[in-house]
């Protein structure tokens, strides 16, 4: 199995990455190479196997639907981190 | 002996006893990250003055009466766990100058518990890979010979317990990341139990199998911190609600009666001889010490990396997606739209092995494909996980090799991922199970160490200190160092 280049755009651009061409290249065979080797996975017979996300068999953690103001200064730091600020509020690019 | 040197319990004997002060030990540990750490480049991060200060403050506790194992004990975390006011980069160009507004729960649980923190380690960006070579900020170097690598993904973690640079470090293990470069460095390594200790405010990177624990010169010692950082985390909901053991209480007990299962898949083909001989050695050791070794079989043990390498590159591209240039971290100046925000931020701060397994995990679970890879590897991973929990129904343990093989050297293999995977054979097993696991030196294969794992029962812990710490106490593995 062998990805071809236009291939491995289309999932960089699902991805959201800038790749430049040489990474195309690259990161397309090193990408097919894995892909042979995950692919012995099919030779496993999984007929009424239920799949495994959950190893702990935790179900449902609930809790109370309540709001938590978050610690002043916390939220005032967590703000300083975004690159653009404008009235206290994060800027962003038009998106329309 | 120098203070930097002595394990958590030595030390906090000898502060409860007046000997030593935390301001002392701290320094210590200070002075040999200065001497050594040229070389090994296990830190990202010192924070020199903040733990000078939080030493001096243990001190003060411990004269008005406090009490406490970890009580002004200096450590080392890695650089994916979330530290206030200190950076927290993942060793990723894309959070170079973050600093996170709040403490991981396990950091806040060390404060309290008036453990320092003296710096954060360096591991393979995202702590993807399995040597450290994938940081952004270049590799760690092995104590045991700088040419090598530490193992990965928490290789400085390892490195710094390894050369004595703090008493005891934290790391995380999603795939052996915590037992690997403990088994390439000569200490112990433990990967709790899936939800044993909290996750919240880690750098997420596979939610189904991350977990932190501790990598420590001792069992004794990784109890102890076990024990501090373990429990349920109201913001962690994979943490269940459960008591955590007196895990002291374990490491009284002698092996006799114990039944621990020798996987004959892991001791095949692939297997480096001096690796095979020191775990063999230790086999017949915990023969001695009274236990029974019992062969049983793991057929589909070999399937673990292929799972794990679907499972994991699918939770990474969707956990990776926060990165977007917008909220904190890098931000393309050059972009003229806000999806150019997303594709150049991500294009420039990502490393080459993020990158791969972001697409990988795309890919795979992309349209028309999602059945045939995700699927079926959570499929087959039901049929490892109930292979692992029916053979240690019988059981009280599993014993196998950490690494197929001893510390690489640095370039070696970086340029083939596929090979860096194959390194994890011996790991996936427990991460995909949820099951805990330990690294304990057990020897030595031209020079470098040699780790055996012990795979355990869930929440069962306990049992791996248990055997970890009779071995131990058998043995003289624990007090061999490095001689750079």
């Amino acid at each position: 199995m062998k990805l071809t280049k236009e291939e491995i755009k289309h999932i960089a651009d699902l991805a959201r990455l800038e790749l430049t061409d040489d990474e195309l290249k690259k990161y397309g065979s090193q990408l097919s190479a894995v892909l042979n080797y995950i692919n012995q996975l099919k030779e496993v017979d999984t007929t009424d196997i239920e799949p495994t996300a959950q190893v702990t068999g935790l179900e449902n953690a609930l809790r109370e639907d309540v709001k938590e103001d978050w610690d002043k200064r916390e939220g005032q730091e967590a703000f300083r981190q975004a690159p653009e600020l404008e009235s206290g509020q994060i800027k962003v690019k038009r998106v329309l | 002996m120098k203070l930097n040197e002595l394990t958590i319990k030595e030390a906090s004997q000898k502060m409860a006893k007046g000997e030593i002060t935390s301001a002392e030990l701290t320094k210590a540990c200070l002075a040999r990250i200065k001497e050594i750490d040229k070389k090994i480049k296990a830190c990202l991060t010192v924070c020199e003055k903040e733990a000078s200060k939080e030493a001096k403050e243990a001190d003060k506790r411990r004269s008005r009466g406090e009490k406490g194992d970890l009580l002004g004990i200096p450590y080392i975390a890695k650089d994916n766990i979330l530290t206030k006011g200190v950076k927290t980069t993942a060793a990723s160009k894309i959070l170079e100058n973050y600093i996170a507004p709040f403490d991981a729960t396990i950091i806040k649980k060390l404060k309290e518990a008036g453990a320092i923190l003296l710096a954060k380690s360096n591991l393979d960006e995202f702590a993807h890979g399995a040597s450290t070579e994938n940081s952004a900020f270049g590799p760690t170097h092995n104590p045991w010979d700088l040419t090598r690598v530490p193992g990965g993904s928490s290789g400085g973690s390892a490195a710094a317990v390894a050369a004595d640079m703090c008493l005891f470090a934290l790391g995380t293990d999603t795939g052996g990341s915590i037992r690997c470069p403990a088994s390439f460095c000569g200490v112990v390594g433990l990967k709790p139990t899936y939800g044993r200790a909290s996750r919240f405010g880690l750098i997420a990177m596979t939610s189904s199998t991350d977990v932190p624990g501790p990598i420590t010169k001792t069992i004794e010692d990784a109890a102890i911190v076990l024990e501090a950082i373990a429990g349920h985390d109201k913001n962690d909901a994979t943490t269940p609600d459960m008591e955590v053991p007196v895990y002291g209480k374990f490491l009284e007990k002698n092996l006799k009666g114990l039944k621990i299962g020798r996987p004959e898949e892991y001791f095949g083909q692939g297997l480096e001889k001096g690796v095979k001989e020191a775990v063999e050695k230790a086999i017949v050791k915990l023969e001695e010490l009274g236990a029974k070794i019992i062969p049983i079989k793991l057929p589909y043990a070999k399937y673990g990396i292929p799972v794990y390498y679907i499972i994991t590159p699918s939770e990474i591209s969707s956990n990776l997606a926060r990165f977007d240039g917008v909220k904190y971290g890098l931000s393309s100046k050059e972009a003229k739209d806000l999806k150019e925000i997303y594709t150049k931020s991500r294009g420039k701060g990502f490393g080459p092995e993020a990158k791969r397994r972001i697409m990988l995990g795309t890919y795979v679970l992309s349209a028309g494909y999602y059945d045939a890879y995700y699927l079926q590897a959570q499929k087959v991973r039901t049929k490892i996980k109930e292979e692992l929990d029916f053979e240690l129904e019988k059981l009280d343990a599993i014993i196998t090799p950490t690494q197929p093989s001893p510390a690489f050297r640095i370039g070696e293999q970086s340029d083939d991922p596929l090979k860096m995977y194959l390194e994890d054979i011996f790991v996936t097993g427990a991460s995909l199970a949820g099951l805990p696991a330990v690294s304990i030196p057990c020897g030595f294969s031209s020079g470098l160490p040699v780790g055996m794992q012990l795979i355990g029962k869930r929440f069962d812990e306990g049992m791996l200190f248990r055997i970890g710490n009779a071995y131990e106490k058998a043995t003289e593995w624990d007090g061999k160092k490095p001689e750079t």
